[in-house]
């Protein structure tokens, strides 16, 4: 009689697929980079939450941050735009196919610095699609410049001191438009976690800024995105979960402190304020919030903004449902009259 | 004031006893944001009406209000639309230029002008025509604020009256301009017209041999500018995506296109639209959005001119590199850098052709009238996918922004065809694909779109070096293969681009090539080298980029070929000599023009006959 023992079954998620059908090829980052601890979290992210790889589309500009898309959902169509420019590609290919989800990773010189243009006005447009900035302060690929989020008075492992200031991406993002914003840490898995599954399920433009130290060139004394520095300076908004919409939301009825926000797509961001009294669908107090702990030098994490009422740009744009790249002849081509019509207006 | 009581001026000697009849140009010169281009658009148009071919080019300042600016009309019963260099027929409003204006005339022209500017005194071998338009306007237009925009309605009526306009076909296109919506402009108008038609019925006798008569050289014709034509070809063609950053002369192409899709392409059903048109931030950002939505499957497009080409340099080489369909149109205008916004020039055929770092080439088409405007904006989309590549349209602010008269736009017979692109069933059979692969032998891959439902659709997309699975490499062997393939990929267009036109005189030794608007030109200095030289020269019109066989037949068939450029740097004459052999660019010459103005025939048979030493 046959020994051979049935294989373990595999360990799937509610759609059948395995967490290695969530992953991309092998990193080429350096060891230790925060970057790659951010690709590990969209990984499990996407494989919790069971979301179908073919409906996402991944989108990235230059640098080290940008080369990550490679090493997560392999499943998932990716473009690797030009320098600063990604989202310019992402709202074309939205535009095109509006049942893509989204998720764009960039990086601290891709978004502040060269590409400041193109991201406030991704963030105006309200866009519907995840946008994770990868943020260490320094280029890592032409070895070790400030970006423009380096700190005033931060030094580079040169001993070169920073004497501007620097551009906080998600006050950026919270003062022109964006709909859900939260700055994270790479070492934070927990809090991470439900940022990004949160950001999967909103339905408007998400920017998160995650402190994500470079460990070859900014991780120093002086730096201040090196693992040290955010051990001594963080300061955790709340304490954060996601409850998915498939999951019985009752079974944990929320007491005082906790606050719970609807998504739209039936899931549930719970936030259990710590220290600080802050509420976080209120813009204003947001952003005074991050101008003080700017000025105690502290990096505030969690969620900052979360806006659920505001239309996105492809409300406004009023489209059809299905996507419009691919629709037939019949509904592109206008009839032999209307060309008819036209010609008439002219003679 | 004693000018109002001038009397009509002294017929010249020998001059009305010769009419001219549907053969001869009137300038209009005015002051910029005057009002002035209904009355241009409706004189033109009556003239069109009364079955006479014409044209109408607006020479205007890069300015909202105050600058001079200038119309021409020419109306030429042997069917020359192009620029005329002689004015024959003045209508002179603009006291800042009147006297220059004046002066430049030749001989036996005429001149209508605002009587106190009393322009009769400057010479006496023209016919001049002063009319009182403050005094002519105030009982017809009551309202003080509306008079500036109504007075140039009555150069309409007095110039009718000189050249034999029927009014009845004044009135005509007064109610095409403003439609029915616009009925008491239209009323407001026709009075100022009427006004001016009696002031010159009572006042003056016609010294001048102008005049019109009815031809029926116009039935059923059009009359539209090229950008209106261009956005006609792209929703017939079914655009999805549209993105655009204003730009003179190209913003009116997206404009006009923002209003036909308006009005034909929304579900009548559910109202929603089948297209997205965004106003990007600048053309960084709008050839960007085109690229990304090409790369997801949409057919895309933006418009743009010179200033914008340079800034999408850096994501047409992306295009190129990573192979994503895109429609650019270019309407040129003149530069370098800011240049002159508002006039036109074909100067930048050399840097579209290679644009971006690295080795690049772009398939460009070169319409040369609204109705290929139409049908080459379809042939564009078509081998923009078929090719999956950036595709430039090349007008020209001549084109894109004047009036022409044109045939009619036939219904696009041809289905549109997506190009290579893979299905999850097809990927089902097939078990795969490798995006950049030469399956078929002609240089393109096959692509999915993303969205695609199938486990091996995906592929990352990279400017970055890539193999044929569109995977990261840096090596020697994969690099070249990949850059090889694509030369190979520009080399197979060249069977597939649109055929040039070709007219090949039997005596000729000598030949023209030429793009565009320069056929105008071309065409009637062809005529006038025989009529007035009795020199024979063929013709080849260049309608796209990469060249064909039928260019070398062309070059070798001639002793001498006339390569027409309208920039300083002979760049269509470059980029022939990019590609062909000593003996083939010995026979090349260069007819260059460059001052802004639409290329008029004159000028090139001059060079012509000084380069052929006749």
């Amino acid at each position: 009689m046959s020994t051979t023992a049935p294989p373990p079954p595999k360990k799937v998620n509610r759609i059948g697929l395995e967490v290695l059908n969530y992953k991309g090829s092998k990193t080429t980052l350096c060891a230790g980079c925060g970057h790659n601890s951010i690709s590990e979290r969209i990984v499990e992210c996407f494989y919790e939450l069971g979301v179908e790889p073919y409906t996402v589309a991944k989108f990235s500009g230059i640098g080290c941050s940008s080369k990550s898309p490679a090493y997560f959902l392999g499943l998932s169509h990716g473009f690797n735009g030009v320098h600063g420019r990604m989202p310019a590609i992402a709202t074309g290919a939205i535009l095109a196919n509006s049942k893509l989800k989204g998720i764009g990773v960039t990086g601290d010189g891709d978004t502040a610095s060269i590409g400041i243009g193109q991201f406030m006005h991704l963030v105006r447009r309200n866009l519907p699609m995840i946008y994770i900035i990868e943020d260490n302060g320094v280029y890592g690929l032409t070895k070790g410049q400030f970006s423009a989020t380096a700190d005033l008075g931060s030094t580079l492992k040169t001993g070169v001191h920073n004497d501007l200031p620097p551009f906080d991406c998600c006050a950026l993002a919270l003062k022109w438009g964006a709909t859900f914003v939260a700055r994270s840490f790479s070492g934070d898995k927990k809090q991470l976690q439900a940022i990004i599954k949160t950001a999967i399920s909103h339905q408007g433009l998400s920017v998160i800024d995650v402190v994500s130290p470079c460990v070859t060139f900014n991780d120093h004394e002086g730096s201040t995105k090196s693992y040290s520095y955010m051990k001594e300076h963080e300061f955790m908004l709340q304490e954060l979960d996601y409850v998915p919409s498939y999951e019985d939301i009752s079974v944990e009825i929320p007491e005082g402190g906790v606050m719970d926000v609807p998504m739209h797509d039936g899931s549930h961001l719970r936030i259990r304020k710590l220290d600080r009294d802050f509420d976080p669908t209120d813009r204003f107090a947001a952003l005074k919030m991050l101008e003080e702990a700017e000025k105690k030098h502290e990096v505030l994490t969690g969620v900052l903004y979360v806006n659920t009422n505001k239309p996105t740009f492809l409300e406004l744009l009023n489209l059809e449902d299905a996507p419009i790249a691919t629709l037939p002849q019949s509904k592109v081509r206008p009839s032999r009259s209307v060309l008819d019509e036209v010609m008439e207006e002219l003679r | 004031m004693s000018t109002l009581e001038v009397s009509p001026v002294e017929p010249l000697s020998g001059q009305s006893s010769h009419p001219v009849i549907n053969d001869f140009s009137i300038q209009v010169a005015t002051v910029n944001g005057s009002g002035s281009q209904t009355a241009n658009s409706v004189l033109m148009r009556s003239i069109f009406q009364m079955g006479i071919p014409v044209s109408g080019k607006n020479m205007f300042p890069s300015n909202i209000a105050g600058l001079p600016t200038w119309f021409t009309i020419r109306a030429s019963k042997h069917g020359y639309i192009g620029r005329r260099k002689e004015v024959d027929f003045l209508v002179a409003m603009n006291p800042e230029t009147a006297r220059e204006d004046v002066m430049k005339l030749d001989s036996g022209a005429a001149v209508v002008y605002d009587a106190p500017l009393k322009l009769s005194e400057l010479r006496s071998d023209l016919h001049f025509y002063p009319v009182p338009f403050d005094k002519l306007v105030a009982p017809v237009c009551p309202d003080a604020k509306l008079r500036k925009l109504v007075r140039n309605m009555i150069y309409d009526g007095v110039v009718s009256w000189l050249l034999s306009i029927e009014m009845e076909e004044i009135r005509r296109a007064l109610v095409k301009q403003f439609g029915k919506r616009k009925a008491k402009a239209a009323e407001l108008n026709w009075g100022a017209a009427k006004a001016g038609f009696e002031y010159a019925a009572k006042t003056f006798a016609k010294t001048d041999p102008f005049r019109v008569e009815r031809m029926n050289e116009t039935a059923g014709k059009i009359i539209i500018d090229g950008n209106s034509a261009c956005a006609l070809g792209a929703m017939f063609a079914g655009v999805t995506v549209v993105t655009w950053y204003p730009i003179t002369p190209s913003s009116s192409l997206v404009e006009s296109l923002i209003g036909y899709m308006k009005r034909f392409r929304h579900d009548p059903e559910t109202g929603k639209a089948t297209y997205a048109i965004v106003q990007a931030e600048d053309e960084l950002a709008s050839i960007g959005m085109a690229l990304g939505a090409g790369w997801a499957g949409a057919r895309s497009m933006t418009a743009t001119a010179g200033p914008g080409i340079s800034l999408m340099s850096e994501f047409i080489g992306l295009g190129y590199y990573a192979e994503i369909p895109a429609v650019i149109y270019n309407v040129e205008r003149v530069g370098p850098s800011t240049g002159l916004p508002t006039r036109t020039a074909q100067s930048d055929l050399l840097f579209t052709a290679i644009l971006s770092h690295g080795d690049t080439r772009h398939p460009m088409f070169f319409p040369c009238s609204p109705e290929e405007c139409f049908s080459m904006s379809i042939e564009a989309f078509q081998f923009a996918e078929k090719f999956q590549t950036p595709v430039f349209v090349m007008t020209d602010l001549d084109l894109g922004m004047n009036n022409w008269m044109a045939d009619p736009f036939p219904y696009p017979e041809a289905p549109i065809e997506r190009g290579k692109v893979l299905t999850a069933q097809d990927l089902e059979r097939l078990g795969g694909f490798a995006r950049y692969k030469d399956v078929d032998g002609d240089g393109v891959g096959y692509r999915t779109l993303p969205g695609t439902n199938h486990p091996a659709a995906s592929y990352f997309t990279r400017g970055s070096g890539h193999n044929e699975k569109a995977q990261y490499t840096e090596r020697e062997d994969d690099y070249i293969n990949n850059m090889d393939r694509l030369a190979h990929k520009f080399e197979v267009m060249r069977q597939h681009v649109p055929a040039p036109v070709v007219h090949i005189a039997d005596n000729a030794h000598i030949g023209f090539v030429a793009v565009g608007t320069s056929d105008y030109g071309v065409r009637e200095s062809v005529d006038q080298l025989k009529s007035e030289y009795d020199i024979d020269a063929s013709y080849l019109r260049l309608k796209a980029y990469p060249f064909t066989q039928r260019l070398t037949d062309f070059i070798r068939r001639h002793d001498r070929v006339y390569v027409v450029d309208q920039n300083r740097d002979a760049q269509l004459l470059g980029l022939m000599r990019l590609e062909f052999d000593a003996e083939l660019i010995a026979k090349l010459r260069s007819v260059r023009y460059y001052g802004g103005l639409p290329l008029d025939a004159r000028t090139i048979t001059d060079e012509i006959v000084r380069q052929e030493g006749k």
